[in-house]
């Protein structure tokens, strides 16, 4: 069938018997298959990263009645192409003031967080690279690591704008993440587990078994939680362009921009699989009979459909107030993650 | 230009932010000199002048005729009443009758106009709230009323269509229907605006409570229009000193009743709906008839001097007009609506934060080259 999983395991076979002709010994050959495969997830990635953006740009366009990007390949398929070529060959330039060191570093720092949590991500029948049994906790702690790169941008860049931008995505970031990690309580104490293939086992091919049913208000506060964590509206304040121009990354350009730009969609990304993972039965088809239909193709469809929702969700609101938005961390979503949790207890306890 | 930033006094925990000339929500060129403790705002200083193209100097080298076209480049988003002031200020100092087809013809365009002008301003403030969405819906509206002023006086933005002593051009056949059309769907589509936005939580609490502007304070600045009719203060010039015939038709002043930005919103959404009833009342009652009175080639108006005022979008447009008897303009000084609303920025985000500054900004639709002249 189309399951990737006979592919992988054929060439894992092939590396391991000529290594093995070769007479190298077993801890290389192990080394080559973890690189060979975090190659394929980097290659994966930045493909879906271009993805994205295409995906974005048109979905906003036909919210705004217009066509969006025409012009390049069938329905402008190559424009992120062209427009991630055209930024390669910028300028890369560094304020004169700023923290060169930092300036350097931060964009980097994002960039590879967002690629270091794919390594825990199954996306498909066999298809975890890593299955760490604390999955979910090494997503949240790595994901945390993206206030300390825009942190680190808004304080180098030794701008004003950027700085506020720094400031208010600490904030903002500080202050999602409690709601955000007791959203995700309420599955792992219905899972009794951390791991991410755990997850996907547990809830199986039956869609009335997955965790979005009895865990629908963690569901709906995760992924409030996790839109704030991306910065994008109506949570965008970090980059709000109306008010700090672009928040933390106004000093970046070229490259180093589209960094930013790319780690952005790959958050998002990140967002959606991991919501299909805890909450919509991870590479599961909903009903054992729609099995023919390959896994990795219902982890896409599925990621894909939130990573849609959050686009929605960019296109149709107004953007908040910071003050707003730290007291609806604390007074509304904090509150209800609590009852969430208490539930939870009490469901487990009873049934 | 002085350096507005050397008499700042600073403390240990303020610093000073340039917002602007080039910032993506300071409509234009407008320099607005910051004094912040973290977000909020200390003190402001609007600094102007970044697009001044001395329009009344301008005006003392072209005769009347011939300076037309220049009025509308005051506001590039309402050019019809810039045109329509100076129309009246002229034909006020010559003292000639307009046949009333032309009067009906002016007020049909300067609503138009109007709407127009509110559907920036509708788009323009849900992009500065950081909704990117109603923009593009504000402004696929707007091509249509440029394509019925296209229809009449063959130019998009700005229209140089009316003469002394009338317009340029009467109405082509299709322009009826096409109008009509118009205002049937536009008003659908207020609804569709109001849907996305009027009571949406999130530009609630954006906009509720925020910038509130009291009456005596908005009348010591100059500021009028719809940034003082959300105050509730009824002052419309349509209403209270009707010019080009506006006393023929029944349309309401609509008020607010705090003066927040929410108010100012709500004003001009239903603004634009009066219009459309002023737009369709100037349709069905267009009297037949002369488009333009019997003005001579050498037009030489008596010395002395006057003052045109009308309602543009934005709020009080007018002329203050000096003639010598030549056939050029003595002296000319334009009093625009936004110079009067910018003043108030300084009283209205004192205390806020620089989010707020951009959504009280926003709603007091000041167009820069208005203020700059």
């Amino acid at each position: 069938m189309l399951e990737l999983t006979g592919i992988i395991q054929w060439v894992g076979g092939i590396v391991t018997s000529i290594s093995n002709s070769l007479g190298l010994p077993q801890i290389i050959i192990d080394i080559i298959l973890i690189l060979l495969i975090a190659v394929a997830i980097f290659a994966f990635l930045m493909l879906m990263a271009l993805y994205l953006i295409w995906m974005e740009r048109k979905v906003s366009g036909h919210i705004q009645d217009r066509l969006g990007p025409m012009m390049t390949g069938w329905h402008g398929w190559a424009q992120t192409i062209a427009d991630a070529l055209k930024l390669l060959q910028k300028e890369d330039i560094i304020v004169a003031n700023a923290d060169r060191k930092v300036h350097y570093w931060a964009p980097i720092v994002v960039f590879t967080a967002c690629f270091a949590v794919y390594a825990v991500i199954p996306f498909g029948k066999g298809m975890l690279a890593a299955d760490v049994n604390i999955g979910i906790l090494y997503i949240l702690s790595i994901t945390t690591f993206t206030t300390l790169s825009l942190l680190m941008a808004g304080w180098a860049s030794n701008n004003k704008y950027a700085l506020l931008g720094g400031m208010r995505s600490a904030s903002q970031i500080i202050s999602y993440e409690v709601p955000l990690t007791l959203s995700i309580l309420g599955v792992v104490m219905m899972a009794g587990t951390l791991s991410m293939g755990k997850f996907v086992e547990l809830q199986g091919p039956y869609i009335w078994k997955w965790y979005v049913w009895p865990q629908f208000i963690g569901f709906c506060i995760y992924l409030i939680a996790s839109t704030a964590e991306l910065n994008r509206t109506p949570f965008d304040l970090p980059e709000a362009e109306q008010e700090l121009v672009a928040g933390f990354n106004i000093e970046y350009s070229g490259m180093k921009f589209a960094m930013f730009f790319l780690a952005e969609f790959l958050n998002m990304f990140t967002v959606g699989a991991v919501t299909t993972t805890l909450f919509l039965g991870g590479w599961n088809p909903p009903l054992p009979a729609l099995a023919f239909i390959p896994s990795w193709v219902w982890f896409l469809g599925k990621s894909l459909f939130i990573v849609f929702v959050i686009m929605w969700f960019k296109w149709t609101y107004p953007r908040l107030r910071v003050d707003h938005l730290l007291s609806f961390a604390w007074k509304v979503l904090l509150p209800i993650s609590f009852i969430n949790i208490i539930l939870t207890a009490i469901g487990i306890t009873i049934f | 230009m002085t350096d507005v930033t050397k008499n700042i006094q600073l403390s240990e925990e303020e610093f000073l932010l340039n917002m602007g000339p080039q910032h993506p929500s300071t409509h234009g060129v407008l320099r607005l000199v910051l004094k912040l403790r973290g977000e909020f705002i200390e003190d402001l200083t609007p600094h102007v002048g970044y697009l001044h193209r001395s329009i009344e100097k301008i005006a003392e080298n072209r005769t009347y005729a011939q300076f037309m076209p220049f009025t509308d480049r005051i506001d590039y988003c309402a050019s019809m009443p810039c045109n329509l002031a100076w129309a009246l200020a002229v034909e006020k100092l010559a003292g000639i009758e307009v046949p009333p087809r032309a009067q009906y013809l002016r007020v049909l365009m300067t609503e138009l106009n109007r709407i127009a002008s509110h559907l920036i301003y509708l788009g323009v403030m849900s992009l500065d709230l950081g909704a990117f969405t109603p923009f593009l819906y504000t402004f696929r509206e707007r091509e249509w009323i440029l394509d019925l002023f296209e229809m009449t006086c063959g130019q998009r933005l700005t229209y140089n269509y009316m003469r002394i002593g009338g317009v340029s051009r009467d109405l082509p056949p299709e322009f009826y229907q096409s109008c009509k059309n118009f205002t049937k769907v536009f008003l659908k589509k207020v609804d569709e605006y109001e849907a996305l936005f009027t009571y949406n939580p999130i530009f609630l609490t954006r906009t509720k409570d925020i910038g509130i502007l009291p009456i005596a304070v908005g009348l010591e600045y100059g500021a009028s229009g719809p940034t003082i009719r959300g105050s509730g203060h009824n002052w419309d010039l349509r209403k209270v000193e009707p010019y080009s015939s506006y006393e023929k038709f029944d349309f309401n002043v609509p008020l607010g009743t705090k003066g927040d930005v929410w108010d100012r919103y709500m004003v001009r959404v239903q603004e634009m709906r009066e219009s459309c009833k002023i737009i369709n009342q100037a349709l069905d009652g267009l009297p037949e008839g002369e488009i333009k009175a019997k003005v001579p080639g050498v037009f030489k108006p008596p010395a002395g001097e006057v003052i045109s005022r009308i309602e543009a979008p934005r709020g009080e447009m007018g002329y203050y007009l000096v003639s010598d008897g030549s056939t050029k303009p003595y002296r000319v000084k334009i009093r625009t609506a936004s110079y009067g609303n910018l003043q108030v920025l300084r009283y209205l985000s004192r205390g806020w934060k620089i989010a707020d500054l951009v959504a009280i900004f926003g709603s007091l639709d000041v167009v820069l080259p208005e203020v700059d002249r």
